[in-house]
C-alpha cells in the first residue's frame, strides 16, 4: 500500500539533490542540513529514537552556530519566458491534489485512505515535474537548484513546526500541561461563568502563541479549565467548549512567529524585509475574531 | 511547578532573539529534567516525536516544481493576467481567494493551496499588479500586499480546514474528550466551527474591502 513512507522517499531524494548541489558550490553548513534531513526522511525508521535524537541534536547545532545565515546563490540569469501554458503546469500540482484525494478514497487497498492528500499531492509534484522536463527542457538539476534557492531563503524556519511538536511530546510527558490547568483553575474566581470562559479562550490564545499550535494548548486547556470547570461545573455544551475553544487558539496561530509555517515560511518565501509582516497584517483580523469567539462560547455554550 | 520552566526558556530564548530551533531544543531538556527524567529519555522521547512527525515537513517537495515554473516566468504571467483584467482590485482578488480557501479547506482540500503552492507564485504577484493599477503607481518596496496575501492564506486556511470532519484538530478534540468520557460525532463539532468561519470571512473581508478604498484614494490624491 502507498502510504506516507513513498512520500518520504520522494522527499528524501530531494533533499539528497540539495545536498549535492549545496556540497558543489562549497555551501557546507546547507550541505550537512540538507543530508542530516534527507537521512531523516530515508531512513529515520531505522535509526532508532536516540540515533532520532542526536539526528536533532545534529540539525540544531548547524542551524544554532549561524551556519545558515549565508545569503542565497544568485540566481543565473533567466530564459526567455513563456507563455500562459505555465499555469496549466502549476495547477496540475492541486489539481492532482484534489483528484487523487477523492480517487485514493475509493481505492483503499492502493492508498492508504488518510495520507491519501499528501500521496495526491507528491504525485501532483512529480507530474508537473514530468511536464516540466518534457516541455521546458531544463538541465536535469534546474528544478532542484530553484528548489533549493528558495529552501535557503526559508531556513530554519522550515523546521520549527516539526521541531515544536516533538516539543510537545515531551511536555506530555513531564506533565506540564496538568500544571498549567491547576494553576488556571485556581486563578479564576468560584463560580464565574464568564470568568472561567475568558481564562479558558484566552488561554487557548496565549498558550498556542507559545508553542506555535492550537493542537499543543487544547488537551492542556481541556484538561485544566474546559472539562472541570466549563462542561462538568457550568454544565457546557462539549461540542461547542472543544470546537470554539479550538478557534481561538487558531486567533493565537495567527498572532505568533512560532507558527513559523503560517507566519514566518510565506515572509521568507515572499522575500519581505520584515519577518512579521505577515503577522502585522494578521493581528487586526485575529483580535476581533477572537472576542467573537469569546461571544460565541459565552452565547452557545451554556444553555 | 517546576516543568514550566520549559515555557519560560521559550518565551525567554524568543525574546532574547535565540536561534528558535536552539530554544526549542533547551526547553525540551529543561522540561525533561524538570520532571525527572534521565537525558537519554529526554533525547529518545525526542526523537521518536521527530520522527513520528515529519509529516509536517513534508511540504517543501513541491519547491522544486514551483521553482522550475517560476524560472519560466510564472510570475511575471500571474501579473500580466491581472494587468489585463479590467475592473480587477486587490481587495476583490484577495475576497475570492478567501473564499475560495475556507470552502475547499471546509471540504477537506488543505494542501492544494499555501505559500509554496500559491501565494508566491500566483497570488502575491496577482495582487501586488492590481494594487499598482488601482493606485497608478508602482509598489515597489511595499511590503503590505505581498503580506496581506499571506494573511489572507492562513485566515482562508484556519478558520475553514475545522467544518471539514477528517481534519486532524477535529479529530484531535474528539479524542481527548473521549478520555473524559465525552463521546461526539466529528460533524457535532465541525458544525460549530461554521459561525466562526462565517465571522472570519466579514472581518478579514471588510477589511480586504478597506484596502481597495485606500488604494483608490491614494490615486485620486495624485492627480
Amino acid at each position: 500500500m502507498i502510504g506516507l513512507g513513498a512520500v518520504y522517499v520522494v522527499a528524501g531524494v530531494m533533499f539528497v539533490a540539495f545536498a549535492t548541489l549545496s556540497l558543489r558550490a562549497r555551501r557546507l553548513g546547507h550541505a550537512a542540513f540538507y543530508a542530516l534531513l534527507a537521512l531523516s526522511f530515508l531512513g529515520g525508521d531505522r535509526l532508532g529514537d536516540i540515533g532520532n535524537g542526536v539526528l536533532v541534536l545534529g540539525l540544531v547545532a548547524i542551524a544554532g552556530t549561524g551556519l545558515l545565515k549565508r545569503a542565497p546563490t544568485p540566481a543565473v540569469d533567466a530564459p526567455p519566458p513563456r507563455g500562459n501554458a505555465l499555469f496549466v503546469a502549476a495547477l496540475v500540482i492541486p489539481a492532482t491534489a484534489v483528484a487523487g484525494t477523492l480517487a485514493f478514497r475509493l481505492l483503499p487497498s492502493l492508498v492508504d485512505p488518510k495520507q491519501g492528500t499528501l500521496v495526491s499531492l507528491t504525485l501532483g509534484v512529480l507530474v508537473a515535474l514530468a511536464i516540466g522536463y518534457a516541455w521546458l527542457r531544463p538541465r536535469a538539476a534546474t528544478p532542484f537548484v530553484e528548489g533549493m534557492r528558495l529552501m535557503d531563503t526559508i531556513g530554519w524556519a522550515a523546521l520549527l513546526p516539526q521541531m515544536l511538536a516533538s516539543l510537545g511530546a515531551v511536555f506530555a510527558l513531564a506533565g506540564v500541561g496538568d500544571v498549567v490547568g491547576r494553576l488556571a483553575g485556581e486563578a479564576i474566581p468560584q463560580g464565574s461563568l464568564i470568568g472561567a470562559v475568558l481564562a479558558y479562550a484566552l488561554g487557548m490564545t496565549l498558550f498556542t502563541m507559545v508553542m506555535g499550535n492550537a493542537f499543543a494548548a487544547f488537551p492542556v486547556m481541556i484538561a485544566g479549565i474546559g472539562v472541570p470547570l466549563l462542561i462538568h461545573a457550568h454544565h457546557g455544551n462539549p461540542a461547542v467548549v472543544a470546537a470554539v475553544g479550538m478557534l481561538a487558539g487558531f486567533c493565537g496561530t495567527l498572532m505568533t512567529p512560532m507558527a513559523a509555517n503560517f507566519n514566518l515560511v510565506p515572509a521568507a518565501l515572499l522575500g519581505l524585509g520584515d519577518r512579521y509582516a505577515v503577522i502585522r497584517q494578521q493581528v487586526a483580523t485575529a483580535l476581533p475574531l477572537l472576542a467573537v469567539n469569546i461571544a460565541l462560547l459565552y452565547g452557545f455554550g451554556f444553555r | 511547578m517546576l516543568v514550566l520552566a520549559g515555557i519560560v526558556v521559550i518565551v525567554a530564548g524568543f525574546l532574547l532573539r535565540f536561534n528558535p530551533l536552539l530554544v526549542v531544543i533547551v526547553s525540551a531538556a529543561v522540561t525533561g529534567l524538570a520532571a525527572g527524567m534521565p537525558p537519554l529519555a529526554i533525547l529518545a522521547a525526542f526523537g521518536k516525536a521527530f520522527n513520528a512527525d515529519r509529516y509536517v515537513t513534508v511540504i517543501y517537495l513541491v519547491l522544486p516544481a514551483i521553482g522550475l515554473l517560476e524560472r519560466y516566468g510564472l510570475q511575471q504571467r500571474a501579473r500580466a493576467i491581472v494587468a489585463s483584467m479590467r475592473g480587477a482590485s486587490a481587495g476583490r482578488l484577495l475576497i475570492v481567494y478567501l473564499l475560495f480557501r475556507q470552502i475547499s479547506a471546509a471540504l477537506g482540500l488543505i494542501s492544494i493551496a499555501g505559500p509554496a503552492q500559491t501565494v508566491r507564485p500566483l497570488l502575491a504577484p496577482m495582487a501586488i499588479a492590481a494594487a499598482e493599477a488601482q493606485a497608478g503607481t508602482a509598489a515597489e518596496g511595499d511590503e503590505r500586499i505581498p503580506a496581506l496575501a499571506a494573511a489572507t492564506d492562513n485566515v482562508g486556511l484556519l478558520f475553514g480546514e475545522d467544518i471539514f470532519i477528517a481534519v486532524g484538530s477535529i479529530l484531535l478534540m474528539k479524542g481527548a474528550l473521549a478520555g473524559y468520557g465525552i463521546e461526539l460525532m466529528p460533524f457535532q463539532l465541525s458544525v460549530w466551527a461554521i459561525p466562526s468561519a462565517v465571522a472570519a470571512f466579514l472581518i478579514h473581508g471588510a477589511r480586504l474591502l478597506w484596502l481597495d478604498r485606500r488604494l483608490g484614494r491614494r490615486k485620486a490624491l495624485d492627480r
